[in-house]
């Protein structure tokens, strides 16, 4: 070994780069020797929690994976499922989370970047982007920048790129003050002979590297998202990326191209830890060996050092191995799209990690231990306590300054009810000609897959608050809105894609969060068939030593095979009836309501009866095919009364609702699950009553839609206007410093 | 008929216009590269939107230089049809094709929503389907659609009846809200002298399909097809 002019590797330096004494000692065992800097580097990477998943590997061992119409569960790049046809979807959600916070233009844009080619890497076309944004309490001094970058950054490059931006969610909570969540879903479609994984095969066949030059740029990205912020982490602005979806564009239609081809044997995206973790982990997964010339590698700086060219995060690169003879045809196809292209390497069958530059060695260590020998952490876990039942009378539950219609109009204004096209209207959310719906116009968002009368129902889905009051139920329940919401438009729901958001999993309490909601997401997953099949795993979102509220955002994907019968959420025809279905118990712990008009956060989270949810959501599902629904939405943040608001809202119609006179506020309000309201035409409701009754189905007359107005017993509610009004104005006027 | 789409690296709409005149003309389009210097004899060139280019320089400065763009001009100067839609309005434009200059909305943000589109001229190959003074609903998608002109310009386009479409209030939405970028006189297409060059922000191919849950785009495609065909 000649690693010239490199700094010693000793202990103090392997702290500094995120590795603990006894991981250390670890290291030094494996390796028989000092570890020259450069391997010091790719040790780093490869065991950080980013890339290792040494903290949560144990627990995500529990989720199902299988299913019939499962293809490539997680391990992959991304997910695939099988939707007819010899169809696939190809799916993953991805956090950008510490980039985002740091640095929220580049932070964001390089989150919807690398979650792109996770799935195009694989041979699919992405036909959909959907973001799960959560930031801190609007008058926290940061919030409105970082809502403003990562908005902005989003729609550069998700609009620049092509693909539409059709769904996602955004929250404010104090917890989420000094951390930020981004998190990026891309869905794809691809034909089911034409996927392609990342296990290198093939000894002697050429190691390829496509895209974009490799710069200094987010060096140690992948360490700094396994630690902790503190005050100074804005000094770390430099470890964040930056994109050009420019560039990424040509890149996917390069790649597209040349997959068409036959020249591919396996690929994988440069993402976090760039070079090093996709060239060990592609030839990690074939057994082999892997020998670089790192001069080889495009460069866009000089004087660029071994270590910095392997741990360097520079976006919109990828690494291939081509079948022999297949090089000038993959070149003629990059050079056509004026990428670079560049044989930096071969496998060899030695079983060895070899770097070498201009002739020198600078890493030779064996492969096999950097890609799975990680650490492996069983950690403490402490369980949550229960929180105890609330106890308030009705006349504590309903302010008495407050009309219903103020409550209403409350609510609907509050800053996670309030409309978010401020946020929507700045993403492409039609290029590709394919978009029914929105979220917003729909539970779901849906977009037909090209070509064909098919279409996949999207959406992002966890309810924080209720994680933290109960990991299980808040598990659980993620899972479950996520099915909910995929059935509302009439779609089966297939898979989910998770990424889990959770604080520092060497404290007890963060990690018995973690291990909670794996529970209650797993018992979801097996009971309504709807199985894990890619995900992302986000710790150490803790700033100061404060963590976040345990998130695990799950991205479910469904499908319909005719994209047609998808069903919005608007009210749609007068004289429409309003049916409710599910059993209203009036659960107001954890509910928007006591947070918003009582200024409390309660109480235990509420119960989900998987069984119920299946049947419900089975019943739902078959209506919408049977073309009996108008409209159709569940019933979640807000509770019943919201849910109507919110259908008025988006039909621009109104609704008689005087079924719900004399309900009490908890009913009106409360969270209870598993609950759907749905119109049909007059003509059809004894149709919808008796597949009710024969499914099972608790199915309420609550109302009729029209008018302007949501109107009780005793006159208007609140008038259609002044509702839509509130929802608007909240956002823009925050964002342009009105309110906050 | 027959039609050609431009495709530039980074255009993004191509496939949709494709998509669009295919199914309205019954015929696969050309798709033509940037790098190509000729095209087949074609009745109407689309060059479509997206981010040529990544918008680096400025949107559509270097597409309008690429080598197929002679050839566009070429026909274009022939009386072959011409529409630039979106970025494709921004690189005919940088191309001389048209006058003025697109740029920066006056929110200085990206905005993608139907808008209301008033039809000011019907006798043109683009529009006849249309009856004149309709306000139908297109979507828009750009952060660079303000539409600009010196004032000789703007006098011209509009005393000789080249403005093919202005924003306008969709039913029930206030007055002030239709322009969604700030154009110049509510400018959302215009024509060339000849009328056979039409740039506009607004992008039909995305109103065709019944998917869409709106086919207010669909007589813009059949206004070609009855006229080439």
């Amino acid at each position: 070994m000649s690693a010239r002019k490199e700094p010693v590797v000793n202990e103090a330096l392997a702290a500094e780069h995120g590795i603990k004494a006894d991981e250390y000692v670890r290291l030094l065992e494996i390796v028989g020797r000092q570890p020259t800097f450069t391997e010091l580097g790719i040790y780093s990477v490869m065991w950080s929690e980013h890339c290792s998943y040494k903290s949560s590997r144990v627990w995500l061992k529990k989720f199902p994976t299988t299913a019939p119409w499962v293809i490539c569960g997680p391990g992959e790049n991304a997910g695939v499922i099988d939707i007819g046809d010899n169809q696939a979807a190809i799916f993953k959600m991805e956090s950008h989370n510490h980039p985002s916070y740091i640095e929220p233009f580049q932070g964001a844009a390089t989150g919807v970047g690398g979650i792109l080619r996770d799935v195009f890497t694989m041979g699919a076309r992405p036909i959909a982007n959907l973001n799960a944004l959560r930031f801190g309490e609007p008058d926290h001094p940061k919030t409105r920048a970082l809502v403003a970058g990562v908005v902005s950054g989003i729609g550069h490059y998700g609009n620049c790129v092509g693909v539409p931006t059709v769904g996602g969610e955004t929250n404010f909570h104090k917890a989420y003050n000094g951390n930020c969540l981004v998190n990026a879903m891309t869905v794809g479609i691809a034909d089911q002979d034409k996927i392609f994984y990342s296990k290198a095969a093939g000894v002697g066949n050429p190691v390829v590297y496509v895209g974009s030059k490799t710069g200094r740029d987010g060096i140690h990205g992948a360490t700094m998202s396994s630690a902790e912020f503190t005050e100074d982490s804005e000094a770390k602005r430099p470890t964040v990326q930056v994109g050009d979806p420019f560039t990424e564009k040509l890149l996917i239609e390069a790649c597209l191209e040349l997959m068409n081809t036959d020249a591919i044997q396996s690929i994988q995206d440069m993402g976090a830890a760039g070079l090093t973790s996709s060239s060990v982990e592609m030839a990690g997964k074939g057994g082999l060996g892997i020998e670089l010339h790192l001069e080889k590698v495009p460069q866009r700086e000089t004087g660029m050092t071994p270590y910095e060219i392997m741990l360097s995060e520079s976006q919109e690169r990828m690494l291939m191995i081509l079948k022999p003879g297949s090089e000038d045809v993959a070149r003629a196809i990059f050079e056509k799209w004026e990428l670079d292209f560049a044989v930096i390497g071969h496998l060899t069958d030695t079983g060895r990690f070899v770097l070498k530059m201009n002739g020198d060695t600078y890493c030779d260590l064996e492969l096999a231990p950097l890609f799975d020998a990680a650490p492996l952490y069983h950690r403490l876990t402490e369980e949550t306590p229960a929180q105890p039942a609330l106890d308030l009378d009705e006349d504590e539950l309903w302010p008495e300054d407050l009309s219903l219609g103020e409550i209403l109009t409350k609510l609907v204004a509050c800053p996670d009810l309030a409309s978010k096209r401020w946020i929507w209207q700045q993403y492409d959310s039609q290029v590709g000609a394919d978009t029914r719906f929105l979220s917003g116009q729909a539970d779901a968002a849906v977009v037909r897959v090209h070509g064909t009368n098919k279409a996949l129902a999207m959406s992002s889905d966890v309810t924080p608050r209720y994680c933290f009051a109960d990991p299980v139920q808040g598990g659980r329940q993620a899972v479950a809105e996520s099915y909910r919401n995929i059935s509302a438009v009439g779609a089966l729901p297939l898979a989910i894609t998770d990424n889990m958001n959770f604080g520092n999993p060497e404290k007890p309490r963060i990690m018995g969060q973690f291990a909670g909601c794996v529970e209650g997401m797993a018992e979801a997953c097996r009971v309504l068939d709807y199985p894990v099949v890619s995900g992302n795993v986000s710790l150490y979102n803790e700033t100061n030593g404060v963590g976040i509220l345990p998130t695990p955002t799950v991205g479910g994907v469904g499908l319909l095979a005719d994209g047609h019968k998808a069903v919005g959420l608007g009210f749609k025809n007068d004289g429409d009836v309003i049916l409710l279905v599910g059993e209203t118990e009036g659960h107001l712990g954890q509910s928007l309501y006591l947070r918003e008009i009582l200024g409390l956060e309660e109480g235990p989270a509420p119960a989900v009866d998987l069984e119920t949810e299946k049947r419900h959501g089975t019943f739902v599902r078959d209506a919408i095919q049977a073309g009996l629904i108008t409209a159709s939405h569940d019933v979640s943040d807000g509770g019943l009364q919201v849910a109507l608001a919110e259908m008025a809202m988006a039909g621009n119609k109104g609704a008689d609702l005087s079924g719900l006179d004399g309900w009490h506020v908890a009913e009106l309000f409360g969270e209870d699950q598993g609950r759907y309201v749905l119109t049909v035409k007059p003509a059809d409701l004894e149709a919808v009553e008796t597949r009710a009754a024969e499914a099972g189905v608790t199915l309420s007359r609550i109302g009729t839609v029209g008018g302007d107005a949501l109107t009780g017993a005793s006159g208007a509610i609140i008038s259609l206007a002044d509702l839509i009004a509130a929802n608007e104005a909240w956002l823009p006027n925050y964002m342009n410093g009105k309110v906050g | 008929m027959k039609s050609a789409v431009i495709v530039f690296p980074g255009s993004n709409c191509d496939r949709d216009i494709a998509v669009a005149l295919e199914q309205a003309s019954g015929k696969k389009p050309h798709m033509a590269f940037h790098k190509d210097t000729d095209l087949p004899d074609v009745d109407v060139i689309a060059v479509p939107g997206g981010f040529s280019y990544g918008d680096y320089l400025r949107c559509g400065a270097m597409a309008a230089h690429s080598p197929i763009m002679k050839v566009v001009k070429e026909r274009a100067a022939k009386g072959v049809r011409v529409v630039g839609i979106c970025n494709g309005f921004q690189i005919i434009t940088e191309a001389g094709l048209l006058p003025g200059a697109l740029i920066r909305n006056k929110s200085l943000k990206y905005v993608c929503r139907t808008v209301g589109l008033r039809v000011e001229v019907t006798d043109s190959d683009f529009t006849r389907k249309y009856a004149k003074g309709q306000v139908i609903g297109i979507p828009v998608g750009h952060g660079e659609g303000n539409y600009v002109a010196d004032e000789e310009t703007l006098k011209r386009l509009e005393g000789e009846g080249l403005v093919a479409f202005r924003y306008a209030a969709l039913p029930g939405q206030d007055a002030d809200q239709a322009n969604p970028n700030g154009a110049t006189n509510d400018i959302a297409g215009i024509f060339n002298a000849q009328r056979n060059v039409l740039g506009m922000m607004p992008h039909p191919e995305r109103a065709f399909d019944p998917l869409h849950g709106n086919t207010d785009g669909r007589a813009f495609f059949d206004s070609l097809v009855e006229t080439l065909s």
